[in-house]
């Protein structure tokens, strides 16, 4: 089949991308920021709290959606098992550590589990709105008047049944359409949490602060998608965290500043009996280097943004 | 190619064993070649029928996203690594990238770097083109990198591995001397192109796609310590090879900033080029000083 003339053609084939979500601009070369204490990493605990309808929707399946013919009895079970026992190891990990987290939150699992909400918030940690449930799904597919809805729904949801009003987002899979930086503007959220193509925050031209939280650096692909054991993913956190730390104090291209280690957890995933135990070490070992700064996300966006 | 054909005819068939002595500068036995791609993959991309540009409806914001991370955070972190090992990079280009972002191009041509084409952007598929689009990316390639680097491009790595029964044959004429887009060897090989319209030889230089970080990591889900390893032993055995059968041997390092780049991997690469760089055995060489080099002593 032949190409059309015009698949030769590059309407924005000029300096600066092909979009105007937000500008080019190397990390390297941006002033220095720094952290309390002058840490130099900022480590960034961010656990999805996911409810799974037993039928899938939505125009795409989100990653860990049922498999099966239904009833998928398995996954749904399995997933649930991250909400009811896994996160409550979480918990626990992190009271033992001393650290806080963000926990990018379905409504539906602040309405189905309120005394889970309760912990999380009780202990310190930040709720990050993250849609309305694991079939609340985000792409271009979505009529613009759907789209709005569904994040209003999501933070109406949240705000009602956890009390407080979230100003993070993380979409399902990361995945937006053209309007969702514009949408989540217009319903009052100031940083979100899917665009990974940077290593500290930024903001895009509408205004929202997008903080990266590397798909690389998650449970979900080092275990679940890679099959590394928790142990073998324990050790690529700390290679992370040694070569950030090194970085922060500058190095051959890099004058240094303070960077950022985004840990994202699946309580179904890490939150199991022989995996907990080498999240717990892990905590430890960051928690008592004194060049670790465990925050939220909201506290790293607000650092950062008092310091621009 | 012989279009149509069960056999393309591409090359001939070279057995490994007792090939011709071949001897790289300074005694050593495998040059090593490191290939950085210095990437644009455009946001909302024209369709082409054969191939889709990214599995989500546009934005693919993990995607597009993922490959940013190159061009803002990880191309001066993976650069930095291999300067200060010794390798220079052979760049494997989408020829865009001088438009959109000047400065990692730039980078890499202070660097002593040598580029070559990737196409124009790594989202336009060179399936389906006419002979007219195809020389259009070709020419558009060569003026680009000339114009950006002052550098003439001698290479070709075609854009996402995309295509046509006519790419060598159009590669050679443009005078070309290697084409990356073969993998049916560990030495530089003869390429066997029909010259209607003039042009040079065209030869096959081993870039690879097992021990491409693609595929180590996305592909085979390796460690960073575990794609290390295998660079190591890569090396090792080349060589090896090389040393034992003075014939010498190429190995290639393709690489992509967004993957080796990332924290946790960078470190564990840092140690595999400190490794290969302190082995006497290594020819720390771009693509085209290895393709001269094998075609001088033909």
């Amino acid at each position: 089949m032949n190409l059309p003339a015009n698949y030769t053609t590059y309407p924005h084939r000029h300096e600066g991308y092909d979009h105007d979500l937000y500008e080019w601009s190397n990390l390297h070369t941006r002033a220095p920021v720094s952290w309390p204490g002058g840490a130099k990493v900022a480590v960034w605990l961010c656990v999805s709290l996911e409810w799974f309808p037993i039928k899938p929707g939505g125009p795409f399946k989100a990653p860990g959606h049922m498999v099966t013919p239904y009833p998928d009895y398995r996954h749904y079970t399995v997933r649930d098992y991250g909400s009811r026992v896994g996160v409550w190891r979480m918990l626990d990990a992190f009271r033992a550590a001393g650290v806080t987290a963000s926990f990018a939150t379905n409504a539906a699992i602040a309405e189905r589990y309120p005394e889970l909400i309760e912990a999380v918030l009780a202990e310190g940690h930040e709720i990050i709105a993250h849609s309305t449930d694991m079939n609340g799904t985000i792409t271009s597919d979505l009529p613009l008047d759907e789209e709005r809805a569904l994040i209003a729904d999501s933070l109406t949801r949240l705000e009602a049944a956890s009390g407080v009003k979230p100003s993070g987002w993380l979409s399902i899979a990361r995945s937006q359409s053209f309007h969702t930086a514009d949408l989540l503007a217009e319903h009052g959220i100031t940083y979100m949490c899917d665009w990974v193509n940077d290593e500290l925050p930024y903001r895009f031209n509408n205004g929202v602060v997008n903080l990266p939280l590397n798909t690389e650096l998650s449970d979900r692909m080092i275990v679940a998608t890679q099959q590394h054991s928790a142990e073998g993913w324990a050790q690529m956190m700390r290679d992370a965290f040694d070569w950030l730390a090194a970085e922060a104090s500058g190095t051959g291209y890099t004058q240094g500043g303070g960077r950022m280690l985004p840990i994202h957890l699946t309580p179904y995933i890490m939150g199991l009996p022989y995996r907990i135990g080498a999240l717990e070490e892990l905590l430890a070992d960051f928690a008592a280097r004194e060049d670790a700064w465990f925050a939220t996300g909201a506290q790293i966006v607000a650092e950062w943004e008092a310091q621009q | 190619m012989r279009e149509g054909a069960p056999d393309p005819g591409l090359y001939d068939y070279h057995a490994y064993r007792d090939r011709p002595k071949l001897e790289w500068p300074g005694g050593t036995t495998c040059a090593v070649w490191v290939a950085p791609n210095l990437e644009y993959y455009e946001i909302d991309p024209p369709a082409n029928p054969h191939r889709k540009s990214w599995p989500k409806p546009h934005p693919d914001v993990v995607g597009f996203s993922y490959r940013d991370h190159s061009n803002r955070v990880s191309h001066w972190r993976m650069a930095d690594v291999m300067s200060r090992h010794g390798f220079p990079g052979s760049v494997s280009l989408s020829v865009a990238l001088c438009d959109h972002h000047p400065e990692v191009v730039a980078d890499g041509a202070e660097r002593g770097w040598e580029f070559f084409s990737h196409g124009i952007y790594n989202t336009r598929y060179s399936y389906g083109m006419s002979e007219q689009q195809e020389r259009a990316i070709i020419e558009d390639s060569i003026e680009t990198v000339q114009r950006a680097t002052g550098q003439r491009i001698r290479g070709w790595l075609a854009p996402a591995l995309t295509h046509t029964p006519r790419t060598l044959d159009l590669l050679a004429e443009y005078d070309f001397t290697y084409t990356c887009d073969l993998y049916h060897d560990d030495q530089v090989q003869a390429v066997n192109v029909v010259r209607s319209k003039g042009g040079g030889e065209l030869a096959s230089i081993p870039y690879s796609l097992e021990v491409n970080d693609h595929y180590g990591f996305n592909v085979y889900g390796m460690s960073g310590r575990e794609y290390a390893d295998c660079l190591i032993k890569q090396f090792e055995r080349l060589a090896e090879e090389g040393e034992r059968t003075g014939s010498g041997t190429v190995m290639c390092i393709p690489l992509h900033a967004y993957l080796i780049g990332q924290p946790h991997r960078i470190g564990p690469f840092e140690e595999a080029l400190r490794t290969i760089a302190a082995d006497p055995r290594c020819w720390k060489a771009r693509a085209g000083e290895i393709v001269d080099h094998w075609r001088a002593a033909q």
